[in-house]
């Protein structure tokens, strides 16, 4: 048993617990939060259809092979595993599609081997930079959006390269 | 964006397999990919909706609204001239919240909120205010405490420990943030002098 197995369990308890002191209909509050989850997931199911199909075809043609190989130079720069290189390239731009990518990662490597951790770990701490952008000043009636992408940029840079670092230190 | 993406990746991918003699396995695979897809999705799903229950009990709890205070000294740090007892932070902190279990579908809501707020208490016209773009990096660089996504994906792909990323996860996850925010602080600053 490691500590990290605790976090999931405790905060469940703890939120229902917290739940029950306040008087909160905990189940029925569960099923609607439930149910608002399904509807958001239901509406992004076919951007992962359409953008899995898109990264299944592009894997299948050994275009994915070209790809990791002729950036594998600048990856083995950083101690980057060539085979997170293309999740690197995918992450900013698509949310659905970089979750494509990394199934498509664990197909092939154990998620326990050294790639294997790494694609969880950029996957796990870093977002959708352009997507995010573009919904949130999109709803907005702003037009120059400034430094905002050079920031959110240098900051997944950071995530990526220090995904590596980190992944090596502790295993 | 994204209809470049998707197109250029399937032409390519028409090209790739003709001239290295993969075609057939591009064929099987624009037919099964989407199967698949569907696959993934339902194994997901069930973990989404499970966090997305105990987001409710903790916000009917009053549990989110204790967190959002707890983030307030942080968001003091960050966020110049904010209205603390305003619209925009409650969806702040929310966003936050949310962004934290790794509850990303459940964040973006919240964040088009916030920014709506944003708009109306920092009076912008066509042009991002700092508080802005603060939030919105703030968003793009996502503080994760838990990634349920990626932990259901390894436990199905035969991980012993799905969870043993969590120290990566957090201090990739920090120092990232970090970074984007101190640039955006330090460029906010550089350009209003000007």
């Amino acid at each position: 048993m490691k500590f990290t197995d605790f976090i999931i369990p405790c905060i469940i308890g703890g939120v229902l617990i917290f739940g029950l002191i306040k008087d909160v209909d905990v189940f029925n509050e569960f099923i609607e939060g439930a149910k608002e989850t399904l509807k958001t997931g239901i509406s992004i199911l076919p951007a992962i259809i359409a953008l899995m199909t898109a990264v299944g075809m592009f894997k299948a043609s050994g275009a994915f092979d070209i790809l990791s190989y002729a950036v594998s130079p600048v990856a083995s720069f950083f101690h980057f595993p060539a085979e997170c290189m293309p999740l690197a390239l995918v992450r900013p731009i698509s949310g659905s599609g970089a979750l494509a990518v990394y199934e498509g990662i664990l197909n092939s490597v154990h998620p326990d081997s050294f790639a294997g951790r790494v694609a969880s770990v950029m996957l796990g701490s870093t977002e959708t930079t352009f997507y995010t952008i573009a919904v949130y000043f999109g709803s907005t009636k702003i037009k120059k959006i400034r430094h905002t992408l050079f920031c959110a940029l240098m900051a997944d840079l950071t995530g990526f390269i220090v995904s590596a670092i980190t992944v090596c230190f502790f295993f | 964006m994204m209809k470049w993406v998707f197109g250029i990746m399937i032409i390519l991918s028409v090209i790739f397999g003709i001239s290295t003699g993969r075609i057939d396995e591009v064929s099987n695979a624009a037919l099964e990919e989407g199967a698949k897809a569907i696959e993934l999705f339902l194994y997901l799903l069930g973990g989404m909706c499970v966090w997305g229950g105990i987001m409710r009990i903790a916000d009917k709890s009053g549990l989110t609204s204790k967190l959002s205070s707890l983030f307030k000294p942080v968001a003091k740090l960050i966020f110049k001239n904010l209205d603390f007892n305003g619209k925009a932070f409650k969806a702040i902190s929310m966003n936050v919240a949310a962004n934290l279990l790794g509850l990303g579908n459940a964040a973006t809501p919240l964040g088009i909120e916030a920014m709506h707020a944003l708009e109306k208490e920092d009076h912008t016209k066509d042009s991002a205010s700092e508080n802005m773009i603060v939030f919105t990096v703030l968003n793009t660089a996502s503080i994760t405490l838990i990634p349920t996504t990626v932990a259901s994906l390894r436990l199905k792909h035969g991980s012993l420990q799905p969870f043993d990323i969590l120290p990566c996860v957090w201090i990739t996850s920090f120092l990232s943030v970090g970074t984007g925010l101190i640039l955006a602080l330090v460029l906010n600053k550089a350009r209003r002098k000007k």
